[in-house]
């Protein structure tokens, strides 16, 4: 609920940012402190579990064998998905993916297909019949802002975590018999949340801070620092001056953000 | 022939028997199945006589008549306003009890509470199936208009508060923030940013440290090393009203 005054109102907020000492005491461009443990699940193939602050994400990548999409004989695919779950936050409702959800899992997905970080082209077992297709799961268990970034981050640690199962003789998987294979990552494309409230722009928002934001711009950036995608959201635009500053910040916090994934 | 089997100040779990006999009697957190005494709450027991409470250690809030809580409104309705207050139950705020402006038939009653407004109130009824009136009309009832709210366990409420309000004016004071504390376990503040941070790092260290003994001077020391000068002494500005005296000191 969006509301201009009251407690914890868009007003209020922006008093703190202007201040630069946000509720949790950060500043306009730092981020909470992630950690990431590997291997958290023993069914998934590869899985990690990313905690930001009080965001908490269950991440895992599963590898099957399908077929390829029909213009696509000889790639892999990838997938990811998203769910928010009532376990995750008060304001969460059971059912069908809502739109954030979906939002959630585009995002995350775009930012890791066009960057080129996997090469799907070695995900094909055998031409225009068997592929590999990796299918990645974001669960946030604990909702405290920043989805997508984080839950971008915990979808790359999942997919650096996993390991191919074997393959049969009729090239199916064969989860038993698991190979050493990785999958190759060629880049770790980090997304970045810009947020605006007023006129103060800053990264990594809370749930609170979240509600309140009147517009903003996911940027994945490349660890050389190249932009691979964007996503607008939010009610309002940002203005050109704004722009340019949003980019500057993401670059800057993504490639702070690289040390978590090496 | 009553039996005690538990010693006092022992932690006790939902379901556990804390004694036999009909010589004992149940109270807040316990309650009396057959001929034994049993806790519902994760609390510390305290035997007062023949008595057998717990104070609790954890869980949501509980309404109680009388109690100043700070809440939300979620829903206007053709009889009032809706309102959540961090609690498993909803509360009424009646059309009479909103305001002491006179409210004509059929007026748009989002002009005096719009859903996510945010209010100090007092709870003046729980009926027997948890159905809760709450006035927002009276000394010290107010609708919250600026400031931020930040969730803390029901059960350390009497803690921040302090005797008499000791410890809350306390932060006020060395911080200049100005606080509401809600028996439903949420804290109304307003200040400057850097001193709001301060103000709820000290409330997050009262709810983590409030077992130990010493906690009003380690809080004194806090707020002192945080805000680089010594607390002032009292002053009648901010300390007014709202601390109410809990009951049930820990």
């Amino acid at each position: 609920m969006k509301n201009k005054q009251g407690p914890n109102s868009t007003g209020h907020l922006i008093t703190a940012l202007q201040a630069d000492v946000r509720y949790d005491g950060r500043t306009k461009n730092q981020f909470r402190d992630i950690q990431i443990e590997y291997g958290v699940s023993n069914t998934a193939d590869g899985s990690a579990k990313i905690t930001c602050g009080n965001t908490e994400i269950i991440c895992a990548a599963s590898l099957s064998v399908g077929s390829p999409f029909p213009d696509r004989p000889d790639e892999g695919a990838l997938m990811v998905s998203a769910e928010l779950l009532p376990i995750a936050h008060n304001d969460i409702e059971s059912g069908p993916p809502g739109i954030d959800a979906i939002e959630i899992s585009r995002v995350i997905d775009r930012g890791i297909r066009e960057s080129g970080a996997i090469d799907v082209k070695k995900l094909c077992i055998s031409e225009g019949e068997k592929v590999w297709i990796i299918s990645v799961d974001v669960v946030p268990i604990n909702h405290d802002g920043n989805i997508i970034d984080i839950g971008a981050i915990g979808a790359l640690a999942a997919i650096k975590d996993a390991v191919f199962p074997g393959l049969t003789e009729e090239n199916t998987a064969d989860y038993k018999n698991k190979s050493k294979n990785k999958i190759e990552m060629k880049h770790t494309p980090i997304p970045v949340t810009v947020c605006r409230i007023g006129d103060e722009l800053f990264v990594d928002p809370t749930k609170v801070e979240e509600n309140n934001i009147e517009a903003r711009i996911t940027i994945a950036v490349l660890e050389n620092g190249k932009i691979c995608s964007l996503q607008k959201g939010g009610d309002e635009g940002f203005s050109t001056e704004q722009l340019a500053q949003a980019f500057d910040l993401a670059v800057k916090t993504s490639q702070e953000l690289q040390q978590h994934l090496l | 022939m009553s039996e005690l089997l538990i010693q006092e100040r022992e932690i006790v779990v939902p379901g556990q028997i804390l004694a036999k006999g009909m010589e004992y009697l149940p109270s807040h957190g316990t309650y009396r199945k057959d001929e034994q005494i049993i806790a519902s709450r994760v609390g510390v027991a305290i035997i007062d006589g023949k008595v057998i409470r717990s104070i609790p250690l954890a869980g949501k809030y509980l309404p109680k008549r009388n109690d100043i809580i700070i809440g939300k409104v979620i829903d206007i309705l053709s009889m009032g306003w809706r309102v959540e207050f961090n609690s498993p139950y909803s509360g009424l705020i009646p059309i009479k009890d909103g305001t002491f402006e006179f409210i004509p038939r059929g007026a748009d009653l989002s002009r005096y509470f719009d859903i996510g407004d945010y209010f100090v109130g007092r709870i003046t009824n729980v009926s027997g199936q948890n159905l809760v009136d709450v006035s927002v009309k009276g000394q010290g009832l107010y609708k919250l208009r600026d400031g931020r709210t930040i969730k803390v366990n029901t059960n350390k409420v009497p803690r921040i508060i302090g005797k008499k309000g000791s410890m809350v004016s306390m932060i006020k004071r060395a911080t200049g923030c100005k606080i509401t504390v809600g028996q439903n376990g949420l804290v109304w503040l307003l200040g400057e940013p850097a001193m709001e941070f301060i103000a709820v790092q000290a409330i997050r260290k009262i709810e983590e440290e409030s077992h130990i003994p010493g906690l009003t001077d380690r809080v004194k020391e806090f707020l002192e090393e945080k805000t680089g000068q010594p607390i002032p002494e009292h002053h009648s500005q901010n300390d007014d009203d709202e601390e109410e005296q809990p009951e049930g000191e820990q």
